[in-house]
C-alpha cells in the first residue's frame, strides 16, 4: 500500500496554506526526518518531515499551489518492494471534501443554536454535553432526642473539630503561621501543640505561597493538611496553588490524584483593619470548580463541616469569621458530629420573604426576620452554609413559597454569590417571583478604615430590613 | 562579583560626632518614641483602632539610614511604619490624625495605620501585607534606572518578611538588573510570636543575598552612627549604579508585635536588658554627654519640645473631623483626563 503524504497545521488554527517548495521530486527516495517540502502561512514557515521511508511516488499538489487545505493528500509514498508506477495518482474526490464541508457547516448552526438557548432548548444543550450531576439528597444527621447542647464558642468547636479528627486519623496535621507555640494568632488552634506535638502541629515561616504548595505536595503524598491562614486576605499570597494545583489537579490527572487538603482562616472584614486586611472572599473560591467551599455561621455547624471538610477527599477552603470566634452557640454533645458539605439550612421559616446568607450576614439575617416579624412580615432565613457546592433547591423552594428573595452577603456585590442566587433563582423560579431579587452587599469599594465610613460600608441588618420591605413592597 | 558579606560592629567614633547632627538624631529619635507612646495611649483610650505597630527600640534604623538620603530617594516599607513617616518629615499631626480615622490625616482617614503614604515626602507606604514592598521599592528603584536619575529606593522589611518568596524573586532582579536599591532588613529578632532562630535556616539574614551576588553587612541597629555609617556606604553604592545592597540592622522592638501581643514568647529580662543597656537613645545621650556637645539641661528643652509636638499632634488627631461620608466612594478609580 502507499502512503500519504498530509498538508500539516502550523498551528492548532490553521487551515490552510501554501506548498511554496518541493525539496524531494518524484522517484527520490526519502527516509524519515528527511525535509521533503516547505509550506507556509501568513504567519510561518515550516518544513514537512518524511515521518516513513520509501520512494516519493507521485507529487499531487505542485509548489506554488496557495489555498492547500490542512490534511490534504499532498504526495504519496511507495513502500519498499512496491512498484512507483502502480501508485495511485488521483486526489480525493470533490465529493469527499464538499461532503465535509456540508458537514462543518451543519456544526456551525448547530452551535450558534445552543448559545441562543431558551430554557426549551436543553435537549439540544445535553446532546453537546452531558448534564451536570446532579447533586445527591443530602441530609444532616439527626441529633437522638435527649442530647445535651454545650455552649461552644465559635473559635473552640473548630478547634474541636481538628482535635477529633487529628485524634482520628493520624494523617492529619495543622500547619501555618503562629498555630503552634503561640496558640494561633486567634487562638483557634489552641494547645493543639500540647496534645499532638510539634510533627503534627507545625509553625511555617511566614511564606504563604510556599506553605500552602508544600501542604499540597502533602496532600500528593498521602497526608490530609488543615492549612491554616492567619487570615484569608494573605491566601491572595498562595492563590495560585489552590486553585492551579489543589483545584485542577484530579481533573488534570484524569482522575488520578486527588488533593485532599482544607485551606482554613477567618475571612472578610474584621474591625477597622482596613482594605488589605478586610475582605470577603467567599465569592473567588466559589468560582472555582474542583475546590469545595464551607462558609459557617454558628459553631455546630463549624465543627460538623470542618469535620467532614477534613475526611473530604477535595481541596476544602473552610471560610471562617472572625468576629464570630468569640460567640457561643449550642452544639449538640455527640461522640462524631459531622454534617454533609453543600446543603442549606432553613434557620428560621417565614412565608413573605426569603433572607439568603452565610457567614456572619445570617446573623444579621435572622436579626433582621425578628424586627421583621414585629412588622408582620414573616421572613425566611436559609442559611447557605456551603457556597460550592451551593444548595439551589433549598433556595429555589423557598423562593417558590414565599416569592420574594433577599441575598445578604458580607462581600462586594459585583459578581458576586448574590448574583450567581439571583440568576438561579430567575432560571427556576421565574414565574413565582413577585418582586425582583433584590442583593444586600458591601458597598463597592475598598473597606475604609475610619469608623464612619467602614460602618457605612459594610451590609448590616438596617440593610437587610430595608431590602426585605422593599420587595415586599410595604 | 560581589564581596563576600560583613559583619560591621559599629562606630566607635564619638569624637568626631557634629553637634549639629548629633541633635538632630536625638531629636528624631525622641520624636519617634514619643509619638508611638502616645499613639500607644491612644489606642489604649480607644481612639485608634484596628491594628496598631510601634516602633518602639528601632528608632536608630530609620532616622540613621534616613540621614543618608537626598532629595526624591524613596522610601517603602510595612505596617510598622509610624518611624518611617517621621522620619521623612511627615507631618505627625497628619500621621497621628490618620491613626485615629479623621479627615486630616494622610490618607484622609481611609487607610489607617498600616495603610499611609506622602507622595510629597516619597512615602511610599504602609503596606498591610507581609513583604509586598520588597517588590515594590525593587520596581521604584527599576523606574530611578530607567528615567536616569540618580535617585535610590530604600526598601525596609523585617526578619519574618524575609523569608517570603517575593523578596527573592525581588534579589535577583535587582542584581539582575543593577537596580539602585538598598534593602534594609529590620531584624528586630522576632516575627509576631516567631523568633528569626524557629523561621530561618540562615538566620545571617545579612548573607541572603550571596547566591543573587548581593553584597550584604550586618549593622547594629541599635546605634544611629553605625547605621548612618553603614547606610552612607550601601546608599553610595547603588546611586553609583552597582546595584542593590543589603543591610541587616540588628534591632529590637520594645512592644508587643501590636498592641494585642502579651508577648509571652519571651522573657521580660530579655526585653529590660536591651532597654537598660542597648536603648538607641539613652545611647546617644550618652555620647552627647560624653562629647560635651550638650548638657542635660539643652537636651531636656529638646524633650520638652518633642513633648508639646506629640500633644499637638494628639490634640489635633482628635479635633480632625471625620471624614465626609461622601469620601466612601472617592478615590476608587481616577478619571480618565481627555485629550
Ligand atoms: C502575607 C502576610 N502574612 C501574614 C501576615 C500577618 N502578619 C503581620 S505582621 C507579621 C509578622 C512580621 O514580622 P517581621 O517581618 O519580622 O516584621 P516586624 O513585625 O517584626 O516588624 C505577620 C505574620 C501579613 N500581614 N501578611
Ligand atoms: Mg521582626
Amino acid at each position: 500500500m502507499s502512503i500519504d503524504v498530509l498538508m500539516p497545521a502550523l498551528s492548532p488554527t490553521m487551515e490552510e496554506g501554501t506548498l511554496s517548495r518541493w525539496l524531494k521530486q518524484e522517484g527520490d527516495t526519502v527516509s524519515s526526518g528527511d525535509v521533503i517540502a516547505e509550506i507556509e502561512t501568513d504567519k510561518a514557515t515550516m518544513e514537512v518531515e518524511a515521518v516513513d521511508e520509501g520512494t516519493l511516488a507521485k507529487i499531487l499538489v505542485p509548489e506554488g499551489t496557495e489555498g492547500v487545505k490542512v490534511n490534504a493528500v499532498i504526495a504519496r509514498l511507495a513502500e519498499e518492494g512496491e512498484d512507483v508506477g502502480d501508485v495511485d495518482d488521483s486526489a480525493p474526490s470533490e465529493a469527499e471534501e464538499s461532503q465535509d464541508k456540508a458537514d462543518s457547516s451543519d456544526d456551525e448552526a448547530e452551535a450558534s443554536d445552543a448559545s441562543d438557548a431558551s430554557p426549551d432548548d436543553e435537549d439540544a444543550d445535553e446532546e453537546t454535553a452531558p448534564p451536570e450531576p446532579a447533586a445527591a439528597t443530602l441530609k444532616d444527621p439527626q441529633v437522638p432526642e435527649g442530647t445535651s447542647f454545650v455552649d461552644t464558642a465559635l473559635r473552640d468547636a473548630i478547634r474541636d473539630a481538628m482535635a477529633e479528627e487529628m485524634r482520628r486519623d493520624e494523617s492529619v496535621f495543622v500547619m501555618g503561621e503562629e498555630v503552634a507555640e503561640y496558640q494561633g494568632a486567634y487562638k483557634v488552634t489552641r494547645e493543639l501543640l500540647q496534645e499532638f506535638g510539634p510533627k503534627r502541629v507545625v509553625d511555617t515561616p511566614i511564606t504563604e505561597h510556599g506553605f500552602a504548595g508544600l501542604g499540597v505536595g502533602a496532600a500528593f503524598g498521602g497526608l490530609r493538611p488543615v492549612v491554616e491562614f492567619m487570615t484569608f486576605n494573605f491566601a491572595m499570597q498562595a492563590i495560585d496553588q489552590i486553585i492551579n494545583s489543589a483545584a485542577k489537579t484530579l481533573y488534570m490527572s484524569g482522575g488520578q490524584m486527588g488533593c485532599p487538603i482544607v485551606f482554613r482562616g477567618p475571612n472578610g472584614a474584621a474591625s477597622r483593619v482596613g482594605a488589605q486586611h478586610s475582605q470577603d472572599y467567599s465569592s473567588w473560591y466559589a468560582h472555582v470548580p474542583g475546590l469545595k467551599v464551607v462558609a459557617p455561621y454558628d459553631a455546630a455547624d463549624a465543627k460538623g463541616l470542618l469535620k467532614a471538610a477534613i475526611r473530604d477527599p477535595n481541596p476544602v477552603i473552610f471560610l471562617e469569621h472572625e468576629l464570630l470566634y468569640g460567640e457561643s452557640f449550642p452544639v449538640p454533645d455527640v461522640e462524631d458530629y459531622v454534617l454533609p458539605i453543600g446543603k442549606a439550612r432553613v434557620r428560621r421559616p417565614g412565608k413573605d420573604v426569603t433572607l439568603v446568607a452565610h457567614s456572619r450576614m445570617v446573623g444579621y439575617a435572622l436579626q433582621a426576620a425578628e424586627k421583621l416579624a414585629e412588622d408582620g412580615i414573616e421572613a425566611e432565613v436559609v442559611d447557605l452554609r456551603s457556597l460550592r457546592p451551593l444548595d439551589t433547591d433549598t433556595v429555589v423552594e423557598s423562593v417558590k413559597k414565599t416569592n420574594r428573595i433577599v441575598t445578604c452577603e458580607e462581600g462586594w456585590r459585583f459578581m458576586g454569590v448574590g448574583a450567581e442566587i439571583c440568576a438561579t433563582v430567575m432560571n427556576e423560579a421565574f414565574d413565582y417571583l413577585d418582586a425582583p431579587p433584590t442583593r444586600v452587599h458591601q458597598k463597592d469599594v475598598p473597606l475604609p478604615y475610619a469608623a464612619n465610613l467602614e460602618a457605612l460600608s459594610l451590609p448590616g441588618t438596617a440593610d437587610i430590613i430595608e431590602a426585605a420591605k422593599k420587595v415586599c413592597y410595604v | 562579583m560581589a564581596k563576600a558579606p560583613s559583619k560591621n560592629t559599629g562606630s566607635k567614633s564619638s569624637s568626631s560626632m557634629k553637634r549639629e547632627d548629633a541633635l538632630k538624631h536625638y531629636r528624631d529619635m525622641l520624636l519617634i518614641r514619643r509619638f508611638e507612646e502616645r499613639a500607644g495611649q491612644l489606642y489604649g483610650m480607644g481612639k485608634i483602632a484596628g491594628f496598631c505597630h510601634l516602633y518602639i527600640g528601632q528608632e536608630a534604623v530609620v532616622t540613621g539610614v534616613q540621614a543618608c538620603l537626598k532629595e526624591g530617594d524613596q522610601i517603602v516599607t510595612g505596617y510598622r511604619d509610624h518611624g518611617h513617616m517621621l522620619a521623612c518629615d511627615m507631618d505627625p499631626k497628619g500621621v497621628m490624625a490618620e491613626l485615629t480615622g479623621r479627615a486630616d490625616g494622610y490618607s484622609k482617614g481611609k487607610g489607617g495605620s498600616m495603610h499611609m503614604f506622602s507622595k510629597e515626602k516619597n512615602f511610599y507606604g504602609g503596606h498591610g501585607i507581609v513583604g509586598a514592598q520588597v517588590p515594590i521599592g525593587t520596581g521604584m528603584a527599576f523606574s530611578n534606572k530607567y528615567r536616569e536619575n540618580d535617585n535610590v529606593c530604600v526598601t525596609y522589611f523585617g526578619d519574618g518578611a524575609a523569608n517570603q518568596g517575593q523578596v527573592y524573586e525581588s534579589f535577583n532582579m535587582a542584581s539582575l538588573w543593577d537596580l539602585p536599591v538598598v534593602y534594609i532588613i529590620e531584624n528586630n529578632q522576632y516575627a509576631m510570636g516567631t523568633s528569626v532562630a524557629r523561621a530561618s535556616a540562615e538566620t545571617e539574614l545579612f548573607k541572603r543575598g550571596i547566591s543573587f551576588e548581593i553584597e550584604g553587612e550586618e549593622v547594629d541597629g541599635m546605634d544611629v552612627y553605625a547605621v548612618k555609617k553603614a547606610a552612607e556606604k550601601a546608599i553610595k553604592y547603588a546611586r553609583s549604579g552597582k546595584g542593590p545592597y543589603i543591610l541587616e540592622m540588628k534591632t529590637y522592638r520594645y512592644r508587643g508585635h501590636s498592641m494585642s501581643d502579651p508577648a509571652k514568647y519571651r522573657k521580660r529580662e530579655e526585653v529590660d536588658d536591651i532597654r537598660t543597656h542597648h536603648d538607641p537613645i539613652d545611647t546617644l545621650k550618652a555620647k552627647i554627654m560624653e562629647a560635651e556637645i550638650a548638657d542635660e539641661d539643652e537636651l531636656k528643652k529638646i524633650d520638652k519640645e518633642i513633648k508639646e509636638l506629640v500633644k499637638e499632634a494628639a490634640d489635633f488627631s482628635l479635633d480632625s473631623p471625620e471624614p465626609d461620608p461622601s469620601e466612601l466612594w472617592t478615590d476608587v478609580l481616577r478619571e480618565v483626563e481627555s485629550a
